[in-house]
């Protein structure tokens, strides 16, 4: 392992690390209203479907058809949350219950659609996805260039202007402290005038936005068409870097480049010298060891909102 | 009836939710259909081709379908079990789909090294499949019950881990002459058997049914019967009740987490030795862990229930091919089971809804109305 390495595993584990991130931030806004979103995984699906269907199709019309992609996997996310939203806070479903549904559902109707409209169980292979850029000037910079400005995916800035969004949202705004109050305490939120409903519905509709943002983005960057297993747990590894990560988009904005990191281990561990002996499945399953450990350690210190995955009650004092 | 208020349950009211979130899912399902341009009589027609055997349009029989309908209901109804168990405590183990492949694991080991006459080989292939379910369901039990980690976000992790130590083991251990699977399982170790295949005109179905019905039975038995599926249930109710009580809060959590991994554990044995005959490498999950899920949601965790919704479930999986081949993907089966699980997950918006209706009927047969109630 020398330093040419680690310059040459930063892009790759800032790719994997993007749409964790950015579906960590998504589980952010709806867990901080109050609502448990275990339904990231299906959001991210529905995400990377919808894009890469109109990357598909618009790409010999149009250049911009990557980004017009994004743009339908952030669309088709929040739609589709609308219905945990709708379940969960009007309806008094349970969170997990509903979540769980919206995994089934995702699985069942993407692929439902890939044969409607490609007549085969995945959809078309793109030519290309989103592009790489080289930032100039910065690039320049002996170390940082190559790691961070160098051949980069643009969803990586991306993901980093969301997280200083959202801190900016959330913890600095009446918006965003009403969207808290509602996960700690909705009925105090409510006494003080506050449409807890309303909040809540913000909440699991930005949680929508961000996880069909992460979706497209996975599927454009590190995939040449959606499949089934194109997502494969990332929204549950999404889940628990916002554990990991104190739901705070800075620890958020940590727990998923670690992951990303972990999950590029088994593409350099041939040229490593104490890790070429093991078997590629062992850093296959790493990433989902680390997030158990992450978990056992953080688990006493790390306070979620108090009332997220709580029924709304209003008679509740 | 004058003073009954609006979301009044009933007696029945149990066994109505379930039964609308039926109907409504397949209305679902029915509409996705429609919009896309297809028949959902065609649908209708595979379904109970696959339920009873009749193709109606065709006015044939095959048992085939039949058999067909009991295999892919067998591992759903216990993983329904595991899911349905751990839920009676208070747990929600989405861990079903790993700790079934480290079942299914265990039991390709003891199918490949012991040799024994079958009526040895093939419990202890099963017994097998059993323990290391319930080690893997322990874990997140032991995590749950020392650390207070949550088991989701465990149990879904323990699903990826399982996948790739199975593959780890399968391809590197086992060996494998095409990256897939291992060499076959002596005769000794299996629960096909050439009579059940020929007596359902070639279908897969195999002893496996057997132990399926065991556990039924012994799910419902520990549950609703013995101190201990007493103590369990107080747990789910309420655990500081329960602590109060004097009951072992945290042991239970292990134990309910170990006796559902059993569970699931047992469906990897039977799908191993039964449905295969040899050890399989996965590319992925196989969808067992939710499907479960979804039959104990739909069974409301009872065993009766259970067995039912498995049956359903398995009858949705079974009519996929035909749907297909009559045109229609066959993942609109999923997309009715999500909707039903969603329909499940609405329960206090159905039954709003039932005693809207019931008001109004009500209403219409006893007249003069109350102010009260006509105001609501």
């Amino acid at each position: 392992m020398n330093l040419g390495m680690i310059l040459e595993m930063f892009p790759i584990a800032l790719m994997f690390g993007a749409p964790i991130v950015m579906a960590a931030l998504g589980g952010l806004f709806s867990e901080r209203s109050g609502v448990t979103n275990i339904a990231l995984e299906g959001i991210m699906m529905v995400g990377a479907f919808a894009g890469a269907s109109v990357t598909v199709v618009l790409e010999p019309v149009t250049a911009m058809a990557p980004w017009l992609g994004l743009l339908t996997g952030i669309a088709a996310g929040m739609l589709f949350s609308l219905l945990h939203a709708f379940t969960s806070i009007h309806l008094k479903a349970d969170q997990i219950i509903s979540g769980t549904a919206l995994n089934i559902l995702a699985s069942g109707l993407t692929i439902y659609l890939c044969q409607i409209l490609f007549n085969q169980q995945r959809t078309r292979a793109f030519s290309y996805g989103l592009r790489k850029v080289t930032v100039p000037i910065l690039s320049k910079i002996p170390i940082i260039g190559p790691m961070l400005f160098y051949e980069m995916y643009p969803t990586f800035y991306l993901a980093i202007t969301l997280v200083v969004v959202t801190w900016f949202v959330v913890f600095k705004t009446p918006f965003g402290l009403r969207l808290r109050s509602c996960g700690e305490h909705p009925q105090a939120a409510a006494s003080m005038g506050i449409n807890v409903y309303a909040m809540r519905y913000a909440g699991v509709i930005a949680s929508g936005a961000f996880a069909g943002l992460a979706g497209a983005t996975m599927v454009l960057t590190q995939d040449i068409q959606y499949t089934v297993t194109s997502i494969h747990g990332t929204g549950f590894i999404a889940l628990a870097s916002l554990v990991f990560g104190k739901w705070n988009p800075w620890g958020v904005l940590g727990a998923g480049m670690f992951f990303g990191f972990s999950q590029t281990l088994s593409y350099y561990a041939k040229d490593i010298k104490i890790l070429a002996s093991l078997p590629l499945e062992v850093f296959y399953a790493l990433p989902y060891v680390l997030t158990i450990v992450a978990l056992v350690v953080f688990a006493g210190k790390s306070v979620g909102p108090k009332a997220a995955g709580e029924i709304y009650d209003q008679g509740k004092r | 009836m004058a003073n009954r208020k609006l979301g009044d349950a009933r007696k029945g009211d149990a066994l109505l939710v379930p039964i609308v979130a039926v109907l409504l899912g397949f209305v679902v399902g029915s509409v996705v259909v429609m919009i896309t341009g297809k028949s959902p009589l065609v649908m209708f027609n595979a379904m109970l081709q696959g339920l009873t055997g009749l193709n109606v349009a065709r006015g044939s029989f095959n048992p085939r379908y039949i058999g067909e309908l009991v295999i892919q209901a067998m591992p759903i109804i216990l993983t329904a079990l595991c899911f349905g168990f751990a839920a009676r405590t208070g747990l929600f183990n989405i861990g079903a789909e790993g700790q079934l492949m480290i079942g299914s694991l265990a039991a390709t080991t003891v199918a490949l090294l012991v040799k024994a006459p079958a009526f040895i080989h093939i419990p202890l292939v099963l017994v097998a499949g059993m323990a290391a379910g319930a080690l893997w369901g322990a874990i997140p039990g032991y995590l749950k019950a020392r650390f207070n980690v949550h088991e989701v976000v465990v149990t879904i992790m323990l699903n990826y881990v399982a996948l790739h130590m199975n593959n780890l083991l399968i391809l590197n251990v086992f060996g494998s002459f095409d990256k897939v699977k291992t060499a076959p399982f002596p005769q000794s170790a299996l629960l096909k058997d050439p009579w059940l295949e020929s007596i359902t005109n070639g279908s897969r179905l195999n002893w496996g049914f057997i132990p399926v019905l065991i556990a039924i039975v012994v799910y419902w038995f520990v549950i609703e019967k013995t101190t201990f599926g007493y103590g369990l249930r107080a747990v789910g109710y309420n655990k500081d009740a329960a602590k109060y009580a004097g009951m072992k809060v945290n042991r239970n959590i292990v134990l309910s987490m170990m006796i559902a991994g059993a569970f699931a554990g047992l469906a990897g044995a039977v799908i191993t030795t039964g449905t295969f005959n040899f050890g399989r490498a996965l590319s992925a999950a196989e969808g067992y862990g939710f499907d479960g899920m979804a039959v104990a949601l739909v069974g409301s965790n009872q065993a009766l229930g259970i067995l039912l919704a498995g049956l359903l479930f398995g009858m949705l999986k079974a009519a996929g091919p035909l749907m297909q081949s009559n045109g229609i993907p066959k993942e609109i089966g999923g997309i009715i089971q999500a909707s039903i699980v969603l329909f499940v997950a609405m329960k206090y918006g159905l039954e709003r809804l039932i005693a809207m209706l019931r008001l109004r009927r009500d209403k219409a047969s006893s007249l003069p109305v109350t102010g009260e109630e006509a105001g609501v």
